[in-house]
């Protein structure tokens, strides 16, 4: 066992793996950082400080520094995956998905596809993503709701340092085309993660607390909301039954029905909008597989439809809050 | 430089089946017995032919909607690509790409490309891994006048000059982004390759009608670009001797102007002529290429006629690798 940060888990992974592996390259807007200044390449080492120290070790070929330009990141992506490399790219913000969302969209995600299951895209795009930063609202999104969507890509959602290690390696040994979605707000979180060789497979959400009265379902930063809430529930003697998702694509959805079927209520919590989102999904999903467990209406606890917010008082209310989630599941509680 | 008697025959023979393939659609989508949306690459078919005689299979190309013809002269399969174009589960993607996606990974084809503008950073990434190998390989984008003004091909542009990326853009200007006229829809002029030479890079400009310039210019700009210097950019100018797509009424041409490009800038005719005039093939040999390339196309219609179409079940299948 090690205690280690968000980030650094981010970063010792892909060392790691670069080292085991050599098709592995690194690229984005200063993943390098200081290229072309008096401070000299390594004067930034990525902007979340997680690709520090990998242009040292492994050199400019490998660990590439690029100018803004999204959508030639991305696609930059896509033609070394094509050619049999493993990138992970960087986008340094999720909001910018905006500016490359072809390259995702239309060609990453789709190659396999309409070349007939005759190549493999194993490109992972990493973003930083969500609230909490008063970073306003082109730099705090969420953005798995508008990625869970396209079929191709794969959508893994950390939410502990032990989780980016398990699932950044199943991302950068597999080889499908992964979005890996770290929270800003988690990267300083630190954490206990065991020695050694191991992987976390997709599609296998984590049970974080068990419990028999309510089923919550979250996902990145929502978990840890998500967990202060059963704790208070739990003080009150409710069971939670808490379940971190850790991807939307491909999705656990043995682990959902298999709690509702118990609990038979359910909250979902989301930090994105609630309309076209995944909590309107897994909502649909229950509603439409689990019918009959249901005791009562499925309860959603989602940022509101609009922006996120600039000034701290604003953001604060645009965020679920423990208190939300809570209350959520005092709501579903009480209905009978 | 000369090229030998077999190489000749090569090119042209490649030049002649593009020709006859698109021909052969043509007729045939005018038919409906072809769906979907086809852009067909019938007059330009010197370029692809003489860029590609250049390179390996290990050299990638990125290509367009307008992609037959690259994929042909990269090695594509003439029948694997007649029976993806008519849709069936035997063709190069199993029906699921048609005639805008079509692809040959282990040919160093990366895709034909639906979107007008995507390709070039792809090739860029292509390139990042040539130059990783360290074996001299090169990736080559087709962009055409159209795609010249999307931000992504200034973006792969300066990106692969950034990383010096052994990335070689090749635009074919045909005069035609769609419907709309170069003279109007790209501000710099009558010039697409002083916009890359802006990035950065150095260019080159050869008539795209003669097989003979195109592929002597490609072999200064291989040596150039594989020799470790970065990235380079060309500009042939090139016609589309049919529609944007198959189905297009042109009603933006010019009086006379089809049957001008037919009779004047037919590269097909312009290598005939060429290599008769010098004594290096007779118009028989030309002739029997011609031939031999509609019997190709012929087999191809026949087996694509024949051939199995998907079931509902390959539907889902080919969207990942693991599930």
């Amino acid at each position: 066992m090690a205690k280690m940060m968000y980030r650094d888990a981010v970063r010792l992974t892909i060392a790691e793996e670069m080292e085991r592996n050599e098709s592995v390259v690194v690229l984005g807007e200063d993943v390098v950082g200081g290229m072309g200044t008096d401070g000299g390449p390594e004067a930034i080492g990525g902007i979340w400080s997680t690709s520090t120290g990998l242009f040292d070790k492994f050199g400019p070929n490998r660990v590439i520094d690029t100018p803004i330009s999204e959508s030639a990141i991305v696609g930059a992506a896509a033609g070394l995956a094509l050619s049999g490399k493993r990138p992970v790219a960087e986008l340094m913000f999720a909001d910018f998905i905006g500016v490359s969302l072809d390259q995702i969209w239309n060609q990453i995600g789709k190659f396999r596809y309409m070349f007939g299951g005759k190549t493999r895209c194993p490109a992972i795009i990493r973003m930083a993503y969500g609230g909490g930063y008063n970073a306003a609202a082109q730099h705090s999104q969420c953005v798995h709701q508008i990625l869970t969507g396209m079929a191709g890509l794969k959508i893994v959602m950390p939410s502990t340092p032990e989780d980016v290690r398990g699932l950044l390696r199943t991302a950068l040994r597999g080889d499908d085309p992964v979005m890996f979605l770290e929270h800003k707000a988690l990267y300083a979180v630190e954490g206990e993660v065991p020695d050694g060789d191991w992987t976390i497979p997709f599609a296998h959400a984590r049970q974080v607390t068990s419990g028999e009265d309510v089923t919550v379902i979250a996902t990145g930063l929502m978990v840890g909301i998500a967990e202060a809430a059963a704790e208070a529930a739990a003080e009150n003697g409710i069971g939670v039954d808490l379940i971190d998702l850790r991807t939307t694509s491909p999705l656990d959805e043995e682990a959902i029905l298999d709690s509702v079927e118990v609990t038979g209520r359910l909250v979902i919590v989301d930090e994105a909008p609630p309309r076209c989102s995944l909590a309107t999904d897994l909502a649909a999903l229950v509603a439409n597989k689990a019918f009959s467990s249901l005791k009562a209406p499925i309860e959603m606890v989602t940022a509101p439809h609009t922006p996120v917010p600039f000034a701290s008082e604003l953001e604060q209310a645009y965020l679920p809050s423990p208190d939300d989630v809570e209350a959520a599941v005092r709501k579903t509680l009480a209905y009978r | 430089m000369q090229l030998s008697r077999d190489e000749l025959i090569q090119a042209y023979r490649k030049m002649a089946t593009i020709r006859a393939f698109e021909e052969r659609l043509h007729d045939i989508i005018a038919t409906g017995e072809v769906a979907g949306f086809t852009h067909l690459y019938c007059g330009q078919e010197a370029v692809a032919v003489g860029v590609c005689e250049h390179l390996a299979i290990e050299d990638k190309i990125v290509s367009t909607h307008r992609g037959h013809g690259h994929c042909l002269a990269k090695g594509c399969d003439v029948t694997g690509m007649m029976k993806e174009i008519w849709g069936s589960r035997e063709g190069l993607c199993k029906g699921k790409g048609g005639s805008m996606h079509i692809a040959d990974i282990d040919k160093g084809m990366l895709g034909a490309n639906g979107i007008v503008g995507a390709g070039a950073p792809i090739a860029v990434g292509a390139a990042m891994s040539c130059k990783l190998d360290g074996e001299g390989r090169v990736a080559i984008t087709f962009s055409g006048d159209g795609a010249c003004n999307q931000g992504t091909t200034f973006e792969a542009m300066n990106m692969a000059v950034v990383t010096k990326a052994p990335c070689i853009f090749v635009f074919e200007n045909n005069h035609y982004s769609e419907h709309t006229g170069f003279e109007y829809a790209v501000g710099t002029q009558k010039d697409i390759a002083s916009r890359a030479e802006a990035f950065g890079m150095k260019v080159w400009r050869a008539d795209g009608c003669d097989f003979f310039a195109v592929h002597d210019t490609m072999r200064e700009i291989l040596e150039y670009v594989r020799a470790g210097n970065g990235p380079a950019a060309v500009e042939f100018d090139t016609e589309r001797f049919y529609g944007h797509f198959e189905g297009d009424p042109q009603n933006y041409r010019g009086e006379g102007e089809l049957d001008r490009i037919r009779d004047t800038r037919d590269c097909l005719k312009i290598f005939r002529q060429k290599v008769t005039e010098a004594g290096l093939l007779d118009e028989a040999v030309i002739d029997e290429l011609n031939e031999a390339a509609e019997a190709d196309v012929d087999a191809a219609v026949e087996a694509s006629r024949a051939a199995d179409r998907p079931t509902a079940e390959d539907v889902l299948t080919d969207v990942y690798v693991e599930y």
